[in-house]
């Protein structure tokens, strides 16, 4: 059967929605083959290990013999009398960088380099973006390297100089050096978003707000704040999200230490149990309940996220009338 | 309000802008900046505005120097060609804004929108937001929020260009209306002779970042200081030849290869103490297709205007611009006479493109 011969008005319809309907998907099915293979799947695979007590203490070649122990690393997980300290541990990192660094200090980098002259404004931000392209390793070594006990550490340098007295400051102020060090890092990504958002503001608005009556501050409270709103709280929902999943550079930093869990946050400790435990201890399955929440949480906040900034009003037709 | 600028130059690092701009503005006076894009009009512009600072020169609004005035410090209203709305605030909390931030009390606020959108005539549009307005309603809101401070000098930035020819129009009258009646010394910056000439009260030629007339819009018509301003002001514009005019037996002969014109007394004598050749410039509706004229040519197009006809004639290498009455029935291809109204033609220096029978 010719699809050039019509056979009746509504089955040709109908052939041709079906035939733009498998374009569309045949367009999206690369991007959907990837999400499906590098995140779903693994999900799932978390999920089945989560309700399973694989470990390297009883792991044998049989995979047969893997025990389904229903939600009982939950519950192991519940009354781990740590979990709770961690929860909070997390909440405490995500909610400080992200309001002192990832969008206050990236606001008011923007804000600075967009009120200056322009080469010099590039300058900055283009210093600012070198703990982001800096390998974590190198990174957290040069850090280590400044913080460090005397007589290594550059900063206790000064202070023996000045006739201070020198600091184990890793030590001493753990939490200090954890945001600093991620804050550093997290304030390129929205510098690089608010700097484009301000700049893509018309330059007439700009100046009908001086001609107006504004200062350049009251320009910022009135007009450019309010316009960059949208990129303001996606940056907000994003480096929520990817705070929450960062580890690396406190692995490097301090591992969860000094002590007990002292800045050990969740996605670190999902690392520590499920792959890195003292004595080669790996719990595959308790891990996986770790990061199966994490997974969960980070989809709730994003929902929820969603619905507070009403994100779906980003993309609503503009209702433009025309008389 | 007066404005004086005197000596005025804008750079942009090697980039000149406006280049020794001198221009003195009266109070209440509608003056219009002419010129094609890029010839400094808005930079001298947003420079009154103060968003640019002087390079070089003073301005002056009335007895204060402002040179280095904040904008917000000059009480100025600025139309622009984007209505530059402010998309998030409603058309009540655009045309408020200069109130809110003067400080002034929220009921006398609502009170002067008001009244400002009534006289605008959207009144009852204070609810929306810009995006859900016409061009030529955003356009009032754009004015109100100008008008609404009292402002001492009101900018024009192109405000019309964005609307369509029917609306253009009326808005054209509607400013000029309102301009006379509140008096506010204005600066209306626009490349559309048309609408300079028809609003304006002196119009100011600005061509490459200098300033080529500042005059009244007859004077510009028909006493133009430079070949610039002849052919820029007017439409159609001018028509250019060159010639050679020469004195003989007390006439005086305005001549090239196929032109053999007479000239009167005044603008002949004093084409004729110009040592060579000369640009001479005749207006479209100074030219007749006549029985009696002298010079041939040949019909190369007509374009229809509605009112009347648009003819272009081809006189050998030369080729003339003139208007016909629509009930004329002229063919492109036929052959025709043209009589020159000798007594309104122009000559300039080909070097300097200076008019050699008006002195600036």
């Amino acid at each position: 059967m010719s699809i050039l011969k019509p056979k009746g008005g509504q089955s040709q319809s109908s052939r041709n929605a079906l035939r733009s309907y498998l374009g569309a998907y045949g367009f999206m099915a690369p991007a959907g083959v990837l999400v499906i293979v590098f995140f779903l799947i693994p999900v799932a695979i978390v999920l089945y290990l989560s309700v399973t007590n694989l470990a390297s203490s009883n792991f044998t070649s049989d995979l047969a013999k893997m025990e389904f122990v229903g939600l009982r690393n939950y519950e192991t997980l519940l009354n781990d009398q740590f979990a709770r300290k961690i929860f909070f541990n997390t909440i405490f990192y995500v909610l400080f960088t992200l309001s002192i660094f990832n969008v206050s200090a990236a606001l008011i980098v923007s804000l600075l380099t967009t009120h200056i002259d322009r080469n010099a404004g590039f300058l900055f931000r283009a210093l600012w973006i070198l703990p982001r392209i800096t390998s974590p390793v190198v990174y957290i070594l040069i850090w280590k390297r400044m913080m460090a006990e005397a007589p290594f550490g550059i900063i206790n340098q000064f202070n023996e100089f000045l006739g201070q007295p020198t600091y184990n400051y890793v030590a001493t102020n753990p939490w200090v050096f954890v945001i600093v060090v991620n804050g550093f890092i997290g304030i390129s990504f929205g510098m690089i978003i608010f700097t484009s958002a301000i700049e893509s503001i018309p330059k007439d608005l700009l100046n009908a707000s001086l001609v107006d009556g504004s200062s350049k501050l009251q320009r910022i409270r009135y007009v450019i704040l309010p316009l960059i709103r949208w990129p303001l709280l996606f940056v907000v929902t994003y480096q929520t999200l990817s705070l929450l999943t960062s580890f690396v550079e406190i692995q490097l930093l301090t591992d969860g230490g000094p002590g007990l869990y002292r800045t050990e946050v969740w996605s670190l400790t999902a690392f520590h149990r499920a792959l890195s435990n003292y004595f080669g201890n790996a719990q595959w399955g308790y891990g996986s309940a770790f990061a199966v929440l994490l997974v969960l949480i980070g989809v709730v906040l994003a929902v929820v996220y969603m619905r507070v900034f009403r994100f779906d009003e980003l993309i609503a037709e503009p209702r433009v009338e025309v008389l | 309000m007066r404005i004086t600028i005197d000596n005025l130059t804008k750079k942009f690092g090697d980039v000149v802008g406006v280049e020794d701009l001198t221009l003195h503005i009266d109070d209440g006076e509608f003056v219009a900046f002419l010129g094609p894009s890029g010839c400094g009009k808005t930079t001298t512009l947003l420079t009154l505005a103060g968003i640019y600072k002087p390079t070089e020169g003073q301005i002056r609004f009335g007895e204060r120097v402002v040179n280095q005035v904040q904008p917000k410090d000059r009480n100025i209203g600025m139309v622009f060609q984007s209505y530059a709305l402010y998309p998030h605030m409603t058309v009540f909390q655009n045309i408020a804004y200069p109130l809110k931030l003067k400080k002034v009390a929220k009921n006398i606020q609502r009170e002067r929108v008001q009244q400002v959108a009534n006289v605008m005539g959207i009144g009852n549009l204070l609810d929306r937001r810009p995006g859900q307005l016409s061009g030529g309603q955003q356009q009032r809101v754009a004015l109100g929020r100008a008008l609404v401070k009292e402002p001492d000098v009101l900018l024009f930035d192109e405000p019309l260009s964005n609307l369509d020819a029917r609306l253009r129009l009326t808005m054209r009258g509607e400013i000029k209306h309102l301009q006379k009646d509140l008096g506010i010394t204005s600066i209306y910056v626009t490349h559309d002779q048309v609408e300079a000439m028809t609003m304006a009260d002196r119009i100011a030629v600005m061509n490459g970042g200098h300033l080529q007339a500042f005059d009244a819009p007859d004077e510009l018509y028909s006493r133009p200081k430079t070949q610039f301003v002849a052919g820029f002001v007017g439409n159609p514009p001018m028509n250019f030849v060159s010639v050679e005019v020469s004195r003989s037996n007390g006439r005086f002969i305005a001549e090239t290869d196929r032109l053999r014109l007479e000239v009167g007394g005044d603008r002949g004598g004093a084409a004729a103490g110009f040592a060579g050749a000369v640009v001479m410039g005749i207006r479209p509706e100074d030219i007749q297709i006549s029985g009696d004229g002298d010079i041939a040519g040949e019909i190369y197009v007509v374009e229809p205007l509605g009112r009347e006809d648009l003819i272009d004639v081809r006189v050998g290498p030369h080729s003339f611009l003139l208007l016909a009455g629509a009930e004329t029935q002229y063919r492109a291809g036929e052959e025709v006479k043209l009589a020159f109204d000798m007594d309104k033609v122009q000559f300039f220096d080909p070097q300097t493109e200076k008019s050699i029978l008006w002195q600036q």
